[in-house]
């Protein structure tokens, strides 16, 4: 018997929580290759965290294993403590996975109609329409819909069971920006009720407007984990912009630099010591102008840590 | 003191026979209208027969052939040509651009039994197989003088709905072994060359000698033989459960055959 997990206010009292779906010292090798390598990762009820990474990194696969759609070569997946290769374990789960396309020939509300069959507890269909605003387009074949609308669909699909997590795949890929507010309004409630939520992006502003957690992982391994805070923190590196008449290769030459950029006149020089970087700058040339110091974006740590930095 | 009850939330591991039941009628409903509602789909495999019957056998109408109604015989035939069609095209190439958009993967990743989503399309596949009996029983009937009892047309309706199944099997292993955007050529080239082959356009004992060793090994032979046997047209050489039995070993086949490509492929996804 399986007990549920005890109910919280917030996410602070969370961190106590035993967590919804683990991934201990996962390898996953196709051939010879390690997609994962030795990846443990767990997710407690009610965060939101957030899987970032390049392409190749290992999110799709660390998704699919958490999915039961694939085993691992070593180590334990588990979700709510069994198996996500037992279909009981997933009707408590949702996912949006990255779909080339839907029957196209099946209506908005029979594809609802048939993905809430598959639960013991689905929410209403008038319900799903809500939540992913799909008012108005029940009676829709799927290849009348635009891209966005596509999304929302299968948005809708995976919230059919009103699962305790939700598992989303670049979610908001091919969505304009008031659709991408509107789903990230829905993510967060999704929390706010205390589901949990894991979703991969590579859309770092998502990242950081979204998830309470963040991990990043490259070449199936993770390179850094922590608050959106903790990870631009990381990164010391900070931008000098201006205007000057020093060439990039004078630039590069520079102690600490790891990049240098020139576009349309203005000079951006990415250091890790940007003072010592300024000094000498300042002391070659006299006429420098329009001085920024910046510092680093989600990108800019992001970029840093995936590099393994210079 | 009280007595007090704790009640552990538990998630029964088998769903109620009623939901199930329910879940495979969906699937199946849902997968039949998404077909007849793909233009493309249900006019070729219902209208190809069709053209085919209407061309080559309600033209003969009123001949006979080795005392065979000419007629009749093609209906046997094309009926048959028609539901491995139906069977091929709907699950050979569904099944196969399904997969490769990751429609069943996000399917499989649901609650969904994956036997619900193999039976459906199976299912659907038959009820195009006796639609395209229906249609062409009536246009025998009503223009090519064919004499059909009523015991014959339900017959016919039992062997297509039995006879699908194994080429929904080879369906099933053709999606899984071809690239979603080559399984059309590859179904084409499978299906047209092993229909004639197997006499269900020209009968066979008018094809070229040295084609007509291939037929036995053939499975739509199988399956028209056993249409034939309907209205006692079958070549004398074999007994209806000598077909089924091939039948039967084909499916079996290639049941096998999918069972080790697809857990290959997991190793590997």
């Amino acid at each position: 018997m399986v007990m549920d997990l005890v109910d919280f206010e917030s996410v602070e009292t969370a961190m106590d929580a035993p967590p919804v779906a683990v991934l201990d010292n996962v390898t996953k090798k196709y051939g010879g290759i390690a997609a994962l390598d030795g990846l443990s990762m767990a997710l407690r009820p009610g965060e939101i965290v957030a899987l970032l990474g390049p392409n190749g990194a290992g999110k799709s696969t660390a998704i699919r294993l958490l999915l039961g759609l694939s085993a691992p070569t070593s180590g334990t997946v588990r979700l709510f403590g069994g198996d996500p290769r037992n279909a009981a374990t997933r009707a408590r789960i949702g996912a949006m996975l990255q779909v080339g396309a839907m029957p196209k020939t099946l209506k908005v509300k029979e594809h609802i109609d048939l993905f809430r069959s598959y639960y013991r507890h689905p929410l209403s269909v008038a319900e799903i329409v809500r939540i992913a605003h799909l008012e108005g387009l029940d009676d829709r074949l799927f290849q009348a819909l635009s891209g966005g609308q596509q999304q929302r669909l299968l948005f809708g699909l995976a919230m059919c069971g009103d699962p305790e997590i939700v598992f989303l795949d670049e979610p908001t890929v091919g969505l304009d920006i008031e659709a991408r507010r509107g789903l990230w309004e829905q993510i967060r409630s999704l929390a706010a009720r205390g589901k949990t939520v894991l979703l991969t992006t590579h859309y770092l502003e998502e990242a950081d407007a979204l998830a309470h957690r963040i991990i990043v992982i490259d070449k199936g391994q993770i390179v850094s984990e922590g608050t959106p805070q903790e990870i631009k923190s990381r990164s010391a590196l900070r931008k000098i912009r201006c205007v000057t008449s020093l060439s990039t290769a004078q630039l590069w030459a520079l102690p600490s630099v790891v990049d240098v950029l020139l576009e349309g006149g203005t000079m951006t020089v990415t250091a890790g010591n940007p003072e010592q970087v300024l000094r000498t700058m300042l002391a070659r040339d006299e006429r420098l102008s329009g001085l920024e110091i910046v510092s680093p974006g989600l990108e800019d740590a992001f970029l840093a840590l995936t590099q393994g930095g210079r | 003191m009280a007595t007090h009850t704790v009640t552990y939330s538990t998630h029964r591991s088998r769903r109620a026979i009623g939901e199930t039941v329910r879940i495979y009628v969906k699937e199946t409903k849902y997968e039949f209208l998404k077909l007849i509602r793909t233009t493309v789909f249900s006019l070729s495999v219902i209208g190809l027969p069709v053209m085919f019957y209407v061309f080559f056998g309600l033209s003969n109408r009123g001949h006979t052939m080795d005392g065979m109604d000419a007629a009749k015989y093609m209906l046997a035939g094309y009926c048959c040509f028609g539901m491995i069609g139906a069977a091929l095209f709907g699950i050979g190439v569904g099944l196969a651009s399904e997969r490769a958009q990751g429609w069943l993967e996000l399917k499989r990743s649901s609650p969904m039994p994956s036997l619900a989503y193999l039976v459906a399309k199976c299912i659907a596949a038959q009820g195009f197989g006796v639609i395209i009996v229906i249609i062409l029983a009536a246009l025998a009937v009503g223009f090519g003088g064919v004499h059909l009892t009523a015991t014959e047309f339900a017959e016919m309706i039992g062997v297509a709905i039995v006879g699908t199944v194994p080429f929904a099997a080879m369906g099933l292993l053709i999606a899984l072994l071809v690239p979603a955007n080559a399984a059309s050529g590859v179904v084409n080239l499978v299906y047209l060359p092993m229909s004639f082959m197997s006499g269900l356009w020209i009968p066979l004992q008018y094809l070229p000698r040295f084609l007509k060793p291939i037929a036995p090994y053939l499975p739509a032979y199988h399956l028209s033989q056993l249409m034939d046997t309907v209205f006692g047209y079958q070549e004398p050489n074999a007994s209806a459960m000598a077909h089924w039995v091939g039948l039967l070993g084909f499916m079996l086949l290639m049941l096998g055959l999918s069972w080790g490509v697809f857990h290959r492929t997991e190793q590997d996804a």
